[in-house]
């Protein structure tokens, strides 16, 4: 069957799961560069105010909130998704179940279109009059209620329409894969031999489904506002601002975890494969996952605490955001218990898992400082959050999304990453990574405020002057480390090393299918006898048993 | 050991400060010893359980009582999480909740944002608000050293966050409410007011001056500035929802 297609059904217009994986993959690593990019106009501007930034030009304060804006919209929306949810879990979860494909793959391939769609609907918004959105990736109304308060008219108008036709692409692509959990599961596979990364994606998948609806409704809520003059949002119309907050952080706060699951089951996979060990209590993960995705619903109003809510409100949210950090410790903890008397190896995937749980530790522990009602008072809005979430969003998407990468590339392409370059990468990225986001946090804590374009200007923060410059030159090293890898990416693709069906030794089902594997995937319909981490079990010869192996 | 994150938080002159100041390095030194702690063990593991020539890994899927080896830690952050909650529930109540009332407070001033500019209204020599001496200015908030001040907060366009580092103080105005809060004075000195909100074009250059005078220097100010009679206004507070 596959011999007859032409290439544009093989590789652009394609049902394949694992095809439609890559391009969410591959359009969600694009859209990093254009976040980094824009991430470099502002940092340029805030380190050297108003010199001009070289391949840029003069950054103005509209320029800067265009920058800032589309910057957070894109890193989360276009890139973590995408690259975590969608394409990880496309690619991964068939082939970790041992199906041949989603339960839906003419949706699937809809989901990835009108993923795209909106990808060129929000780069569009760029080229329209007044350029694209200048009001955060939050969209706070008023700001965006009424066009005339930024100046901005379609680039809102586009923005709104990108963000919900992503949506609307996450949703098709969430019911795939739940549906295909569900109902596709080889011979065998019981919900509890499942990977974990199988379980944090159905997981992630739940949150997002449960979530998204209020925001979904915000949104249509403010383009009548902006284009009927409705008043949802708009107090002399009767309507009220903080109504959308609780909408869209009703959906923004879970949709970190959406983020965190996928990444957390990446590496679970990933320290198991490369400890030679099994996955340390992996149902006290699961529940403890499972408690955290109930419990992610009752935080949001920890992003509102001084937005002029009643302040009685603020302590049972205040709570609930100090205790979400008990079921993630027990998965850090697991994570480490997992390298205790194990056989560590050091490959580039390992090396990337390993700095992701390090780092991501330091952003947790400081959300504790956010999640304190009184503390927030100073903190909020300034750079402390900025660096807070940097710590937790750049191991979860970039150090995660690589060490994934880097792991499943000969399984993707049957070809291995260099591993030479993988270390040069990993060793840049990850210090470089703490060089940008460790002065912020002081930044921060010295009172500057978020989203101000020029830091000189306020008398009071010029002391901190030097720290953003560091961070700056951070960023610099930061970005340039990625040349290394995109060559890296492109060249292995077609000139690596060639891979066998399972090169790292490791036990899921993705690992019998070939590499990579055919239209279909696996040669022979694959029956399972046991759980993914059967790794150094005492009675075994070798210390891997891969889960179709009988007993 | 744990004071380095502070090195850069600018002075404190209010008098609920030097709490939220405390109850961030309390939170500090509980989290980063865990930090501290969980960074070591792991990175000994790393180190302790690098591969080795012919060495074969433990087979430790941590059930049954083994899975305590992380559910006690687990309970130990719980019972920290608990602990901080208790320590700073208080001050968030001082601050946000339990507010002085107005018969307590030494002065009243009324807070109004726009884009991008913060308008203050002051008692004038009678030492009360909503009188014909009411001093209005825009960008400068004059008051009394050691004065207890209740605020207003209201906002005439989109949302607005005020914010004076010194004072530890940040709250949103927001069009359409009028929301109440406070602060008490203890230094001398002019300092910055930011607005911490993005509120369009203007928002890195929406700046405002708070001045903290001597007693005798404030009288002198008054004197100065409260005007006779009543004057036109030179903005309008239009709260809905009063």
């Amino acid at each position: 069957m596959s011999e007859s297609m032409t290439w544009t059904q093989k590789y652009l217009f394609s049902q394949d799961h694992k095809v439609i994986g890559i391009q969410y993959m591959i359009t969600g690593l694009i859209m990093a560069l254009l976040g980094g990019y824009l991430a470099y106009v502002f940092r340029y501007q805030l380190a050297f105010p108003n010199e001009g930034v070289p391949g840029f030009g003069e950054v103005g304060p509209d320029e800067y909130n265009l920058a800032i804006s589309m910057h957070g919209t894109i890193m989360v929306f276009w890139v973590a998704m995408p690259i975590l949810l969608s394409g990880f879990g496309n690619y991964l979860v068939p082939l970790m179940i041992g199906a041949k494909d989603m339960a839906f793959p003419r949706l699937n391939m809809m989901s990835y279109w009108t993923f795209f769609l909106s990808t060129v609907v929000l780069i569009a918004s760029f080229f329209v009059p007044e350029g694209a959105s200048k009001s955060g990736w939050t969209f706070y109304p008023p700001l965006t209620a009424v066009p005339g308060y930024t100046g901005v008219f379609w680039g809102g108008h586009l923005w709104l329409l990108a963000v919900a036709l992503e949506f609307a692409s996450m949703l098709m692509s969430g019911i795939n894969l739940l549906t295909s959990t569900i109902t596709m599961r080889a011979k065998g596979m019981s919900y509890f031999r499942m990977p974990l990364l199988v379980w944090m994606m159905n997981i992630a998948s739940l949150i997002f489904m449960f979530s998204v609806g209020p925001l979904i409704a915000g949104a249509f809520m403010l383009l009548g506002d902006r284009f009927f003059g409705v008043g949802f949002f708009i107090p002399s119309a009767g309507g009220d601002p903080l109504l959308y907050q609780h909408l869209f952080w009703f959906f923004g706060h879970p949709e970190v975890y959406v983020i965190l699951l996928p990444a957390l089951g990446i590496i679970a996979e990933i320290i198991t494969a490369f400890a030679r060990k099994p996955i340390f209590a992996y149902r006290t993960i699961v529940y403890a996952v499972l408690a955290a995705g109930v419990l992610s619903f009752l935080v949001w109003a920890h992003h509102q605490f001084i937005s002029g809510i009643d302040p009685r409100l603020a302590a049972p949210f205040g709570l609930t955001t100090i205790l979400i950090s008990v079921p993630f410790a027990i998965c850090m903890f697991a994570f480490i218990a997992t390298f205790w008397k194990g056989q560590i190896r050091f490959k580039t995937p390992m090396l990337f898992a390993i700095a992701m749980i390090a780092e991501f530790l330091f952003g947790g522990i400081t959300g504790i400082i956010n999640g304190s009602t009184a503390a927030d008072i100073y903190v909020h809005d300034t750079y402390f959050v900025v660096a807070h979430f940097h710590y937790t969003l750049f191991p979860v998407v970039f150090l995660g999304g690589f060490a994934g990468i880097y792991y499943w590339f000969p399984k993707m392409f049957g070809r291995f990453l260099n591993e030479a370059w993988g270390k040069v990468h990993f060793a840049l990225t990850t210090l470089s990574f703490n060089m940008v986001f460790l002065p912020l946090f002081f930044v921060g804590l010295g009172g500057t405020h978020r989203r101000i374009f020029d830091p000189s200007y306020f008398e009071n923060l010029t002391q901190l002057q030097p720290l953003q410059v560091i961070a700056t030159l951070g960023l610099f090293i930061m970005l340039g480390a990625q040349v290394p890898f995109i060559i890296n990416f492109f060249y292995s693709m077609f000139k690596g090393k060639q891979a066998s069906a399972n090169p790292w030794e490791a036990n899921s089902l993705e690992w019998v299918a070939p590499s990579p594997p055919g239209h279909g995937n696996f040669l022979e319909e694959p029956v399972v006898t046991r759980w993914p981490y059967d790794y150094s079990l005492p009675q075994a010869n070798k210390d891997w048993l891969s889960q179709t192996e009988v007993a | 050991m744990f004071d380095w994150l502070f090195y850069w938080l600018p002075e404190n002159i209010s008098t609920y400060g030097a709490k939220i100041d405390g109850i961030m390095k309390m939170i500090w030194v509980i989290v980063f010893s865990w930090f501290v702690v969980v960074e070591l063990v792991l990175f000994y593991f790393i180190f302790r359980y690098r591969a080795k020539e012919g060495g074969r890994a433990s087979f430790q899927p941590g059930h049954g009582k083994a899975v305590l080896w992380i559910l006690i830690p687990a309970a130990l952050v719980l019972a920290c999480d608990l602990a901080i909650d208790v320590r700073q529930n208080p001050v968030w109540d001082e601050i946000k909740i339990n507010m002085p009332k107005p018969e307590e407070a030494d002065q009243e001033i009324e807070i109004n944002a726009q884009q991008f500019a913060w308008n203050f209204v002051m008692p004038g020599r009678d030492g009360s608000l909503k009188t014909a001496d009411d001093i209005k200015v825009m960008g400068t908030l004059t008051l009394p050293v050691g004065a207890k001040v209740i605020f207003y907060l209201t906002s005439q366009d989109v949302i607005h966050s005020f914010w004076v580092p010194v004072l530890r103080l940040k709250q949103d105005a927001v069009p359409g409410r009028r929301i109440t809060g406070w602060f008490q004075a203890t230094k001398e000195g002019t300092y910055i007011i930011g607005c911490a909100e993005l509120c369009g074009s203007g928002h890195g250059v929406m700046k405002a001056k708070l001045r903290i005078l001597s007693p005798h220097d404030y009288e002198e100010w008054l004197e100065k500035e409260s005007p006779e009679t009543a004057e036109e206004t030179a903005w309008k507070v239009e709260v809905p929802h009063e």
